[in-house]
């Protein structure tokens, strides 16, 4: 057989396989639909490429194959097809990294009605906290974790009294409405990624990383982490609840503040010392 | 020193009086007039006992072929390592020793061998010492004593890597990237003795890959033989010239990320380290900052994939236009692609950290630069298929292997493009996408070069041939196979199966990529066994493969012109050769034989209508 045969079946089998394939996107639950439109523009441009690239190098090889005496061109140059080329190629380029950059701006720039939610990370689980009423997130500090202060709020920051934690690793999140997700690290890189959303970003200890996305569509998904972290990597899950705003708003009545927390805490131990007290 | 050639060692009045009688015995249009040389030729040394002829040997030819031993042994190791991986990912449960530990580990010391001490070292230290002084028409290298040592320094660099498997905790699970702080943590396996043998092994490398960078760099400026003009060399050495330029410059940002990282470990050092908590206790770190790492070794990252990739370029560029008996199109353009490529190369790093958390601003700049670098790349594509067209291909296993490399490196190069622009890489960067991306462009693209430039070469290193037939099935079970492999697995990535998971288990979404899992698996162990079809080949073709004479492929590059058959040491017997034009003139129009080698002198080949090169 030809080996030109077998490489046009690649070609066309590949293209086949990117037709009829079974695997591809899961459905997309945030507003980055823009992100699958650029990537599937690239498909269209770069498998046009592909093809084309591949099929005249399976001409040539029909054709060209060694005869004795074939007539060879003898050409070492042609800079009317170079420059041709290199415009087109430029073209193309231009094509793909202008929508793209776009779509970047727009993931750097956080809309002014986000919600924040800063996610905290660990090997290997994650735990969330939100702002309280006054809508900001108090300060806090890796150092200043304890087990009454489980995300190192500090202290005398009044922002933090009631900011609500959720020791816990489902999160809960309002349809359609911005979120901004700030990450932060206890201890190594992790990355907080639902692939329905299409958007990660790395959270790193030491410093607050973010990015945003709007949910639309009610449901469960998984939070796979995405960046490598440890033995513990790959069973690093958790879920995130889209749901409409009522339900959400009763979900979130339920949580604890963080003066809930500190309250909590001082009855145990005014409870311990009358304990004590009382067994004097 | 020298006993063999004792008309070489011309003292430099001698050669100067030749000039005399070039200058006053011809005038300018005497057209076989090459500039004389300028410099005296080197003395060899001579090695007598076989200690110094095979073992401490300062021959670059032999020096070669231990790099490429070597680097061979450690890509086997990297392969077995694969196996495993592929097994647990394709049937979980089947080897109950593979834990979670362990797949971490292997993952790290897959990819770490296959990119620095199996494709770097083969390139390089393997092609670049066997071919420099051969192409260029040099002896041996400049400092032979120190191109002998970089080799000792390479494999004890291997050897401190090999013996991580063995110390306690074992080697390293922190990927190949090796990320602080998780890369020096209790949480990941091997963070004791087994990153630290990493480090030092690495800087091993590092230390005497420079010895061998600046011998390749000295020889192809300096000890190029009389006509041998930079426009005139082959595009081989090009890319292996480029590379090693590359890797000059891009190797000591990760020598430094090494000391560093080595220190932070032993020493409790913070440069990588900020504050941390770890199982309820503050650590001793604070104020370092993890993203330096990472600039600092994608600085050296990238480069390093242009570093496999050049001499990929350089060579296939050379195998395609010998066995398609034409000239390379746009010879020029090619070396100012692959020059081009080569500087670009430095300002592209941060296209792997998009998602890292650095300042979102870089991503404008670097995705621009990044689809940048595509134009070049692209334009060398369409050269080599343009050398392709009206040509008279021998469909041989070299150029099958060159075709392998057109459909894989097309394939990978525009994955390339998604990831690169970055609003497509925030959903697909640490998936599979991106596994599939680097194994096809930097795994399998050139490999499918190195396997062609064996089956090129094997006749002039031992003198005979390596069988047709077997290379045929070799390379299709190769190509197809790893192209069935890595395919699909770009699809894997859309799903969201990020990469580095010893296992998927439960999640809902990506139970329709167990088959797949299933399949790819089958197919890598399939490709790896093909292997040992081209091992096979080898060994027997080292006694019964048929002789190859001089020039069995009617090259033009003057590695084949050498007075003998594997070429002994010193090359060229007692005068060096003299270079008329580039090696690419072949079919010219008018000449008697379809190629024109490089030492024939104008005169002899009058009626052929040459381009002037
Ligand atoms: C048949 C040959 C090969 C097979 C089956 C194979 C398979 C794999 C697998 C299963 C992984 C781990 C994926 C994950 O869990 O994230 C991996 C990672 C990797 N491979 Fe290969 N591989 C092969 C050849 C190569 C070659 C030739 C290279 C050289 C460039 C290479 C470079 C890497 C690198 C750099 C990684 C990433 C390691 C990391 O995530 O730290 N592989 N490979
Ligand atoms: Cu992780
Ligand atoms: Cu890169």
């Amino acid at each position: 057989m030809h080996p030109g045969i077998i490489f046009l079946g690649v070609v066309v089998g590949s293209v086949l396989f990117h037709i009829f394939t079974p695997w591809w996107w899961t459905d997309i639950a945030s507003n980055w639909g823009a992100m699958d439109d650029t990537i599937n523009l690239t498909f269209w441009i770069g498998g046009g490429v592909f093809i084309l690239v591949c099929l005249f190098m399976v001409y040539c090889i029909f054709m060209f194959s060694y005869k004795e005496g074939r007539k060879v061109e003898y050409k070492p140059e042609d800079h009317k097809l170079e420059k041709i080329l290199t415009i087109a190629t430029t073209v193309g380029v231009i094509a793909l990294l202008a929508p793209g950059l776009i779509v970047y701006n727009n993931y750097i720039n956080t809309p002014k009605n986000a919600l924040q939610v800063e996610v905290n990370a660990w090997q290997w689980g994650w735990q969330y906290r939100l702002p309280g009423e006054d809508g900001i997130l108090g300060t806090a500090q890796v150092a200043k974790i304890t087990d009454d202060n489980p995300f190192g709020i500090n202290l005398d920051d009044p922002n933090g009294k009631d900011d609500i934690l959720i020791e816990d690793d489902v999160l809960h999140l309002k349809t359609d409405r911005p979120v901004k997700i700030l990450l932060r690290s206890l201890d190594v890189l992790h990355n907080y990624y639902v692939p329905q959303f299409r958007a990660k970003m790395d959270a790193i200890p030491g410093i607050i990383t973010y990015y945003w996305f709007e949910p639309n569509k009610i449901g469960e998904y998984e939070v796979l982490c995405a960046e490598y972290c440890g033995v513990g990597h790959y069973a690093m899950r958790a879920k995130v609840i889209v749901e409409s705003e009522g339900n959400y708003e009763n979900w979130i009545k339920e949580q604890e503040t963080f003066s809930d927390l500190i309250a909590k805490q001082e009855s145990n131990e005014s409870k311990l010392t009358l304990v004590a007290k009382s067994n004097d | 020193m020298s006993d063999e050639y004792n008309q070489k060692n011309t003292p430099l009045e001698a050669q100067s009086s030749e000039t005399m009688t070039d200058i006053s015995g011809t005038t300018s249009k005497d057209i076989d007039y090459v500039r004389p040389a300028e410099l005296p030729e080197q003395d060899l040394y001579h090695g007598h006992s076989f200690i110094t002829k095979w073992v401490f040997c300062q021959d670059a030819k032999v020096i070669g072929v231990q790099y490429f031993l070597t680097a061979v042994f450690t890509g086997i190791v990297g392969l077995v390592l694969s196996w495993l991986m592929r097994l647990q990912l394709g049937y979980p449960d089947l080897v109950p020793f593979i834990t979670a530990e362990h797949y971490y580990q292997f993952v790290t010391m897959h990819g770490m061998i296959m990119v620095v001490y199996f494709l770097t070292a083969l390139f390089l230290g393997g092609f670049g010492n066997y071919l420099i002084p051969l192409m260029v028409g040099a002896r041996d290298m400049v400092f032979p004593y120190v191109n002998m040592v970089s080799f000792w320094m390479f494999f004890i660099a291997v050897c401190v890597l090999m013996a991580s498997f063995f110390v306690p905790g074992g080697p390293t699970g922190a990927g190949w990237t090796l990320y602080p702080p998780q890369a020096i943590l209790p949480g990941t396996p091997g963070s004791n003795m087994g990153i630290i043998l990493m480090l030092a092994s690495l800087s091993l490398f590092v230390i005497g890959f420079t010895m061998g960078g600046l011998n390749y760099i000295i020889t192809i400026l300096q000890a190029r033989t009389r006509g041998m003009t930079l426009m005139r060399m082959p595009l081989t050495i090009w890319g292996i010239f480029t590379a090693t330029a590359l890797a000059m410059l891009a190797f000591p940002a990760l020598l430094v990320s090494c000391i560093m990282m080595t220190l932070d470990k032993m020493l409790e050092t913070s440069f990588f380290m900020p504050a941390i908590i770890q199982a309820g206790e503050v650590l001793d770190y604070g104020g370092g900052s993890p993203v330096l790492f990472q600039h600092l070794f994608w600085f050296f990252g990238h480069p390093e994939v242009y570093i496999v990739a050049l001499p990929a370029f350089g060579i296939v560029s050379d195998l395609i236009s010998v066995h398609a008996r034409k000239n390379i199109f746009g010879y020029r353009m090619m070396v100012w692609a692959i020059v081009g490529i080569g500087g670009l190369s430095f300002f592209v790093w941060a296209h792997h950290m998009y998602v890292s958390g650095m300042n979102p601003w870089f991503g404008f700049f670097f995705a621009t630069t990044t689809l940048i670098i595509a134009v070049p790349t692209a334009l060398k594509v369409y050269n080599w298929i343009i050398t392709l067209f009206r040509a008279n291909i021998r469909m041989n296993t070299v150029m099958l292997f060159c075709l392998g490399f057109i459909v894989t490196f097309v394939n990978g190069g525009i994955t390339g493009i998604f990831l690169g622009n970055v609003a497509v890489d925030i959903p697909l960067s640490d998936t599979y996408f991106v596994i599939a991306h680097f194994h096809m462009v930097m795994g399998v693209a050139p490999l499918m070069v190195i396997m062609g430039a064996v089956y090129h070469w094997f006749p002039l290193v031992t003198g005979r041939m390596l069988s047709e037939k077997l290379g045929k099935w070799h390379f299709w079970f190769t190509f197809l196979g790893a192209y069935s492999i890595y395919f699909p697995m770009h699809y894997l990535g859309f799903i969201g199966v990020p990469r580095r998971y010893f296992e998927m288990y439960d999640s809902p979404y990506v139970a329709s990529a167990t088959g797949m899992n299933e399949f790819i698996t089958v197919a890598a162990l399939i490709v790896g066994f093909a292997q040992f079809i081209f091992i096979y080949n080898i060994v027997t073709s080292l006694s019964i493969g048929k002789p190859a004479g001089k020039n069995p492929w009617k090259a033009n590059s003057l590695e084949w012109l050498t007075p003998e058959v594997p070429p002994a040491h010193g090359n060229w017997g007692e005068k060096l050769p003299v270079i008329h034009r580039w090696p690419y003139d072949f079919n010219v129009p008018g000449a008697k034989e379809d190629y024109i080698t490089q030492t024939t002198p104008p005169s002899e080949v009058m009626s052929a209508e040459v381009e002037k090169t």
